[in-house]
């Protein structure tokens, strides 16, 4: 018997519709079954439960109490955040961050010259969206910007005066004439196919002109000859010398960072390149740098930095203050990439490297075309792993008396203008929620990246 | 398919410039010249710096008396009793070696823990553990020290206004006051037990793994190991009258008299070791229990297993494969961190050697070294054993 006869049998007790679902029984579904599946499944769990709820209400109230409702805003020096002065009890004494937050950012560097700051804030931001964020255009001009032009301005803006006169002068000259010469080399057809390469000729004479400037190299071109004119500017208006001693805050603690970024990563991966080399000298000194570095804590690379680098190099040379915990840091973060660019070397099946070489490339054209560009894209949740643990260990350089951010907080609460019972309290709070954001915000970065990368894997 | 008759073409003339081995060597030589000469100038201008600043050079300093105080030491030493830098080299080694063993292993136990609540299908248990992991991954360890030691154990009272805690412990802003052991002549007895406990569970563990293997027969090595190593100590200890006594500190009218002083430094640097790499091994754990799959949990209840013996005898073993090697990098992560002691002035190899001893010879070269070369030692025994340690586990693969 069909359906179709089912429902025209002339029967009465035969049901023509179907029922509604009935809704599940309440011990399999809703929020009570929930709460017995997930909380109280054993008398174990009842009692973990139990446990984690006490420990949640005895202390969140009293955290939210003590730094928002409690909390004082504003003010001017201690007695806004005295409790006999105010008359109630006093939590957090945020009024104090608020004041401070100008020292906490600058550090001592001179007020009418934190423009320059902000100007390499801001070139800092640029730098970092357009090589993180996936569908940024241009990115091997973004390369580019963050590993050639931003360490050159911040160190032209931030330092200023004579020395980064100097190196300003002879880049405005070196970049005109490099870009000029190439500018017009690029456009000069007959010559255009050594710039450029045959092939791309071809594709490129079939656009309209004015796309023929949107090609990456002539882009750098391009921006070599804006940051030229910029450069010139900066000259003309005239920069006073501001002395790293002055340096201080989030400013040091990003330059540190930075830096350890900018040098660590190309220094890696020729470290790492090292390592797998068939030659045995250079194998065996990458080896012996790399698995020096990683077996002696950072503290004592730094004060080797500190103490021994003004030794080994004649005393004229005498690196500045602020250089040599840098130098440390570069070379320590070097290690640690070197390691984990090798796994990406590593990860990459031979056949590639066989099919580079079958095509009659070189060594470095092989890497720099078929087998970095594979390996560097599957490591980079290792990169910016590597990343967090330098941005936090930054903070070490306080150990050898650099005024990055945390310094600049200890340095605070010894300030009478401003102790108060919670002062130190506050100013860790703050500390915290600075570097927890950043280090958060970098390891969710490299979450979305290897799900990104783990997409072309799934079935 | 016919085959070409191929002659083997004469191997190309290239240009020395172009063969492969040639540019090898000619790079290698390049490369070892540079690095020469770099160490050659560093070590000769060090030699004329050195000489400009009249600091001396090699290890005579060794045998020179110290003229500074410690205030935690494990070995007597004193400036007042002429110890030397050699003994304030091993005063700091011994004091760092001692906060890394407490801490490791008191970061495994919060590691363990808290990775094992990631897991757990107990909502509001897995919810914390993921906030802890997160918040202390993601702070820097230094800010963290700083925390503990200036934020929670300097604002203690002074020891006029102990905390008493039972057991006649007290807190204050000086430390922990504990009641000291004194430890009577028989003692030594007790440890003897104890030692012979811990030999005796070994020997009973291999025969009662051989006797299994022939016969099938299970004994409850647990409970007997317990037995043998708690149990035999104890014992003596009753036999031989109780040879161990406390010193109980007195609250006096100013200060706390007697008892054992735990300083605040070690205090701070330990909670802050051990919670800050709990953190990591807590995530390391995590990462291998999930790394067993399901199926072999799946198939251990198909053969019938029950919860305990599953875990015990399919899942551990196979997440302690994926386990043991970050583990021991976080072990050893935790013995470089230790060297943050400097910041909170706990007297550690570093804080010590590279701070006190530097400071007041000038000789950086010597006392960088010395430094670098304790904890380089100590990185490549580990990793030394952990090679073998992985050969032995590494899966048997046909």
């Amino acid at each position: 018997m069909t359906d179709a006869t089912l429902e025209n049998a002339p029967y009465a007790f035969v049901r023509k519709e179907t029922l509604p679902q009935e809704a599940p029984p309440l011990s399999v579904a809703g929020p009570a079954a929930w709460i017995r599946a997930h909380l109280f499944s054993s008398p174990l769990n009842a009692i973990l439960t139990l446990l984690c709820l006490y420990l949640v209400v005895d202390s969140v109230p009293g955290l939210i109490r003590f730094y928002f409702l409690d909390a004082v805003w504003t003010g001017t020096n201690r007695d806004a955040c005295l409790a006999d002065k105010v008359g109630r009890p006093v939590g957090a004494c945020w009024a104090y961050v608020g004041d401070r937050l100008q020292y906490f950012i600058y550090g001592s560097y001179p007020v009418a010259d934190r423009w320059r700051v902000d100007i390499v804030f801001a070139m800092f931001a640029l730098g970092i969206v357009w090589l993180l964020w996936n569908k940024a255009p241009l990115k091997k001009l973004g390369f580019f910007f963050f590993f050639v032009i931003l360490p050159l301005s911040a160190f032209i803006l931030l330092l200023g005066g004579d020395r980064a006169e100097g190196l300003l002068r002879f880049l405005i000259l070196f970049n005109f004439a490099l870009a000029v010469l190439f500018l017009v080399l690029s456009f000069a057809p007959s010559l255009a196919k050594f710039w450029i390469g045959e092939g791309q000729l071809a594709v490129e004479e079939a656009m309209p002109p004015w796309q023929r400037f949107y090609r990456p190299k002539r882009l750098i071109l391009i921006s070599l000859v804006v940051f030229g004119l910029l450069a010139l500017l900066a000259d003309k208006v005239g920069l006073p010398r501001v002395d790293t001693g002055l340096w201080g805050g989030m400013m040091v603690t990003f330059l540190v960072s930075a830096v350890g970024i900018v040098f660590s990563l190309p220094l890696g991966v020729l470290l790492a390149l090292g390592r797998r080399s068939r030659l045995p000298a250079i194998q065996l000194l990458s080896v012996i740098f790399i698995e020096f570095v990683r077996g002696v804590p950072l503290i004592t690379v730094l004060f080797m930095a500190n103490t021994m680098l003004p030794l080994f190099v004649p005393q004229e040379w005498s690196p500045d203050r602020l250089l040599r915990p840098l130098i440390g840091v570069a070379l320590f973060a070097a290690a640690y990439m070197a390691e984990v660019v090798r796994g990406g070397l590593q990860a990459i099946p031979k056949g590639q490297y066989e099919g580079a070489m079958s095509l009659g490339l070189g060594y470095w054209q092989m890497m720099r075309l078929i087998i970095l560009p594979q390996a560097l894209r599957i490591v980079i949740p290792g990169i910016v792993n590597t990343f967090i643990g330098l941005f936090k260990d930054t903070t070490l350089v306080t150990i050898v008396g650099i005024f990055d951010f945390l310094r600049t907080i200890e340095a605070t609460l010894v300030d009478p203008t401003w102790a108060t019972p919670t002062t130190r309290t506050t100013g860790y709070a703050f500390a915290a929620i600075f570097y927890f954001l950043c280090c958060w915000g970098m390891s969710r970065y490299s979450v979305a990246v290897e799900k990104r990368l783990a997409a072309g894997q799934k079935r | 398919m016919s085959s070409i008759p191929s002659q083997p073409r004469e191997p190309g003339k290239a240009s020395l410039f172009y063969d492969p081995k040639i540019r090898g060597y000619v790079y290698q030589i390049v490369l070892l010249a540079v690095v020469g000469f770099l160490i050659w100038s560093a070590a000769s201008n060090a030699i004329e710096n050195l000489r400009a600043q009249k600091i001396a050079s090699g290890f005579g300093f060794w045998h020179n008396a110290a003229g500074f105080d410690v205030n935690q030491k494990l070995i007597p030493f004193s400036a007042s009793g002429g110890s030397t830098y050699g003994q304030a080299f091993f005063v700091g080694l011994l004091n760092t070696l001692l906060v890394a063993a407490i801490g490791i292993v008191l970061a495994t136990i919060i590691g363990f823990t808290v990775g094992v609540a990631r897991l757990s299908n107990n909502w509001i248990v897995a919810k914390l553990a993921m906030v802890y992991v997160e918040v202390i991954r993601n702070i820097p360890l230094l800010l963290q020290l700083f925390f503990w030691y200036n934020a929670v154990l300097k604002p203690l009272p002074d020891a006029r206004n102990s905390i008493a805690l039972p057991g006649s412990i007290y807190l204050n802003n000086r430390g922990i006051i504990l009641p000291s052991p004194n430890f009577g002549p028989a003692f030594e007895a007790v440890v003897v037990a104890f030692i012979v406990g811990i030999a005796a569970a070994i020997a009973f563990f291999i025969w009662s793994r051989r006797h299994q293997m022939q016969t099938g027969k299970q004994y409850h090595n647990g409970w007997i190991a317990l037995a043998l190593i708690l149990g035999l100590p104890l014992l003596v200890f009753f036999i031989t009258g109780r040879p161990l006594t406390f010193d109980y500190p007195q609250q006096g009218r100013f200060n706390l008299t007697g008892g054992m002083q735990i300083y605040p430094e070690f205090v701070a640097l330990l909670i802050g070791l051990s919670t800050y790499t709990g953190g990591f091994i807590a995530e390391v754990v995590r990462a291998g229990i999930l790394a067993v799959s399901k199926g072999q949990s799946e198939a251990a209840n198909a053969l019938g297993l029950r919860s305990g013996p599953t875990l015990k005898l399919v899942v551990i073993p196979q997440a302690m494969r994926v386990i043991i090697p970050p583990l021991t990098s976080q072990y050893l992560n935790l013995v470089k961190n230790s060297s943050l002691a400097v910041a909170i002035g706990y007297p550690d190899l570093v804080q010590v050697f590279m701070g006190t001893v530097l400071n007041q010879t000038g000789q950086a070269v010597e006392m960088v070294s010395i430094t670098m070369a304790v904890y380089l030692t100590i990185s490549l025994v580990t990793s030394f054993f952990m090679n073998i340690y992985n050969k032995r586990m590494a899966l048997v693969e046909r």
